[in-house]
């Protein structure tokens, strides 16, 4: 175990330095979102997870935000544990009957000011579960959505960068 | 060969059952009565090596019919068969005093159908939470119900004593996890019982099958559980592709084996590393989750999708692997073999990370035994049973690799049978990209895609298939209509069969320790669901 932090200690973090923008936009998203995010928030937008009926596969790819490679919290982005500490719910699934009440909750708890965004394919749309007896569809039938993040799921990236338009819209809001 | 003669005890009892039914592969499927079902209850009840690994109903204008997958865990490979009961009545006698693996499926059953398990155990609702606007979703005909009022409230089991005092968690965790409530009873520190409620991600999966296209309902699967997404979709592949009496090219088959592993090596590393955080050891997430990266990566750079959601499909795969990727992934071999084992090396030398995981949530076998649990689950309690071995399928039965066994069942047997399962994968896809059939082409160069178009058979047919995913055996079953669409689809996931055991693993704990128990047993709450 020391042979690893001494190694990171010399070799410097695993994280990627931003890539070039050509690669997958990741650098030219950094500086972005560390500017845009500071003015509006004081450098810092917590968001906290709803998974309201998703497969998993949207909560893998969030997860892929915390590692080290991604590093999530050098932008000021972090998931918190309770939606009173959050400042961004981020919904994924096609929102099942049985969550709609602890989403809608999950909702009133969070404070003013707050958005919210939705997940992937599921969230937006239903995805390939609209239309059934179990779900209510897309987020948006429960709760008002700022921002939406297509894919199935989104890849870390994409989720990102998903991010940062929501800091641009809720800005372009007031 | 012996294996012949002890298949043959199981299905010589089932003959006596009741007839079997023609068009069901590749094992057999016996219609009873209630007299053999109840003869079937008794067995279950003197044979313990009789194994419920799957309960599931279906539904047509005749009533519905409800099946019970056995499996002869003392015999050979190969010894499977479903049981069938009509119940026109609307009732069925109950599995739940032989076998308690059977109590949920039942209730999910009554939730769904509307039949009645006779003498059932725990006859509370379970995925139904009276919010659907309509009772009975796969009922020939369902009852609507005006839900616009609150919902009943639901039972928790009593639990009574000086100094005990109740902890409600969920549905909506702490964490970036999947709904689902937990009602701990404490004393102290000490959990006394903890209550599972799930149901909370019930999509109505089956339902929205049911009549769909096979590539439509393939899609379908594919979103049942993202992290065995490729699991699900090859065990319905192959129960489809068994239904049409279909040979995909071989190709196909050792690129569905190639993805498989893929899948249980990124969520293998994900959860050791995962682990290790609850016990606030984070240095080994830290460091394990970039290796889970690096196979998501590679993953993406070979079949486009990072998950390989929707790259299985029923005929074979879809897209064949990129030029590169066979390099790729022998690089990736490389590469995790000189990174992972110095943090095995890790979680082996720290005294302070085993005092959280040794002896803790242990999960005896007799009631593993009793569930039929699989995966990590069962192989940390001394069971030995892998899907890929056992009936076996192609192309495993040609590779070589271990399936590793432990007795202690607590926390740590279950991350160590992990570290084994990662090493056996790295060795797999090593194999697999070695020995793979070549890429085939045609007189006049043109390359046919690993892909079969799905033959009209213009009959009813049934196929069943048992895939290994990472977190265990699934069973999948599937009735193709004369049309070629989807009469009826069970897949059942293997977290049917673990989660119950996490209910007994926690007790006795500490209520700090149930993350650890529940990271170490990780039930899907979107597989179980449904």
């Amino acid at each position: 175990m020391f042979n690893h932090i001494l190694r990171a200690l010399t070799k410097g973090p695993v994280t990627e330095p931003a890539p070039s923008p050509s690669t997958d936009g990741l650098a030219e998203l950094a500086g972005r979102v560390d500017a845009v995010s500071r003015a509006r928030l004081g450098r810092s937008l917590s968001i906290r997870a709803v998974d309201a009926g998703s497969c998993n596969g949207c909560e893998l790819e969030l997860h892929a935000l915390n590692n080290p490679i991604y590093d999530l919290e050098r932008f000021g982005l972090r998931f918190v544990a309770s939606p009173r500490h959050a400042d961004v719910l981020l919904v994924t699934g096609p929102v099942t009957k049985n969550m709609a009440e602890a989403l809608r909750r999950s909702w009133d708890a969070t404070p003013d000011p707050k958005w919210v965004v939705a997940c992937g394919a599921c969230a937006i749309d239903g995805g390939v579960f609209a239309g059934s007896y179990a779900c209510v569809g897309p987020v948006e039938a429960v709760i008002p959505v700022d921002l939406r993040i297509p894919g199935c799921p989104p890849r870390p990236a994409e989720l990102l960068a998903g991010l940062l338009s929501l800091l641009e819209h809720s800005a372009a809001k007031e | 060969m012996t294996d012949q003669t002890d298949t043959t005890r199981l299905f010589d009892r089932l003959n006596t059952l009741g007839p079997r039914a023609a068009a069901h592969r590749p094992w057999p499927r016996h219609v009873t009565d209630r007299t053999g079902w109840r003869t079937l209850i008794d067995d279950l009840d003197k044979d313990g090596g009789l194994a419920l690994i799957g309960l599931w109903a279906d539904a047509d204008a005749g009533g519905v019919n409800v099946h019970a997958a056995l499996r002869d865990e003392t015999a050979g490979t190969g010894a499977v068969a479903v049981v069938t009961l009509p119940c026109p009545d609307g009732r069925f006698p109950s599995l739940s005093a032989v076998r308690p693996s059977a109590i949920r499926l039942e209730r999910a059953i009554q939730d769904l159908f509307g039949v009645t398990a006779e003498g059932l155990t725990d006859p509370r609702p379970w995925l139904d939470h009276g919010r659907w606007g309509l009772r009975h979703p796969l009922a020939d005909s369902p009852s609507p119900t005006d839900d616009s009022a609150a919902p009943p409230p639901y039972p928790v089991l009593p639990c009574e004593g000086e100094g005990l005092h109740q902890i409600p968690v969920g549905p909506v965790h702490a964490g970036i996890i999947e709904p689902g409530h937990f009602r701990f009873t404490a004393n102290g520190e000490t959990v006394v019982r903890l209550e599972e409620r799930l149901g909370y991600v019930h999509k109505g999966v089956e339902a929205l099958m049911r009549g769909q296209p096979v590539a439509r309902a393939a899609r379908i699967i594919a979103r049942l559980s993202g992290d065995s997404t490729v699991a699900h979709s090859i065990a319905f592949a192959q129960a489809v592709e068994a239904a049409l009496g279909l040979t995909i090219p071989p190709r196909a088959v050792w690129l569905r084996a190639l993805m498989a592993e893929l899948e249980r090596l990124a969520n293998h590393l994900g959860d050791i590393g995962a682990i290790a955080n609850d016990a606030a050891f984070a240095f080994l997430l830290a460091h394990l989750s970039p290796l889970r990266e690096a196979v998501a990566r590679s993953a993406d750079a070979c079949f486009g999708h990072r998950l390989m959601m929707d790259c299985v499909v029923p005929g074979g795969v879809a897209p064949d692997i990129a030029a590169t990727g066979p390099q790729r992934l022998l690089e990736l071999v490389a590469d995790l073999r000189r990174r992972f084992a110095p943090l095995v090396a890790v979680y082996d030398g720290k005294a302070s990370l085993q005092d959280r995981t040794l002896t803790t949530g242990i999960i005896h076998r007799g009631l593993a035994n009793r569930f039929a649990a699989g995966g990590f689950v069962g192989r940390a309690s001394g069971r030995g049973g892998d899907a890929r071995k056992s009936p076996g399928y192609a192309p495993y039965t040609d590779l070589e690799f271990e399936v590793p066994v432990l007795t202690e069942g607590d926390v740590n047997a279950r991350v160590w049978i992990r570290i084994r399962e990662v090493e056996q994968s790295l060795s797999l896809i090593e194999q697999i990209i070695r020995r793979m059939p070549g890429v085939p082409r045609g007189p006049d160069g043109i390359t046919p895609p690993p892909l079969l178009r799905l033959p009209s058979v213009g009959e009813e047919r049934e196929g069943m298939a048992l895939v290994e995913s990472f977190r265990g055996e699934i069973l999948t079953w599937v009735r193709i209509a004369a049309d070629g669409t989807v009469a009826r689809c069970h897949p059942r996931d293997p977290s049917w069969l673990q989660w119950p055991l996490l209910e007994a693993a926690i007790e006795g704990n500490i209520v700090a320790d149930f993350p650890l128990c529940n990271k170490s047993v990780n039930g899907s709450y979107s597989g179980h669901d449904l």
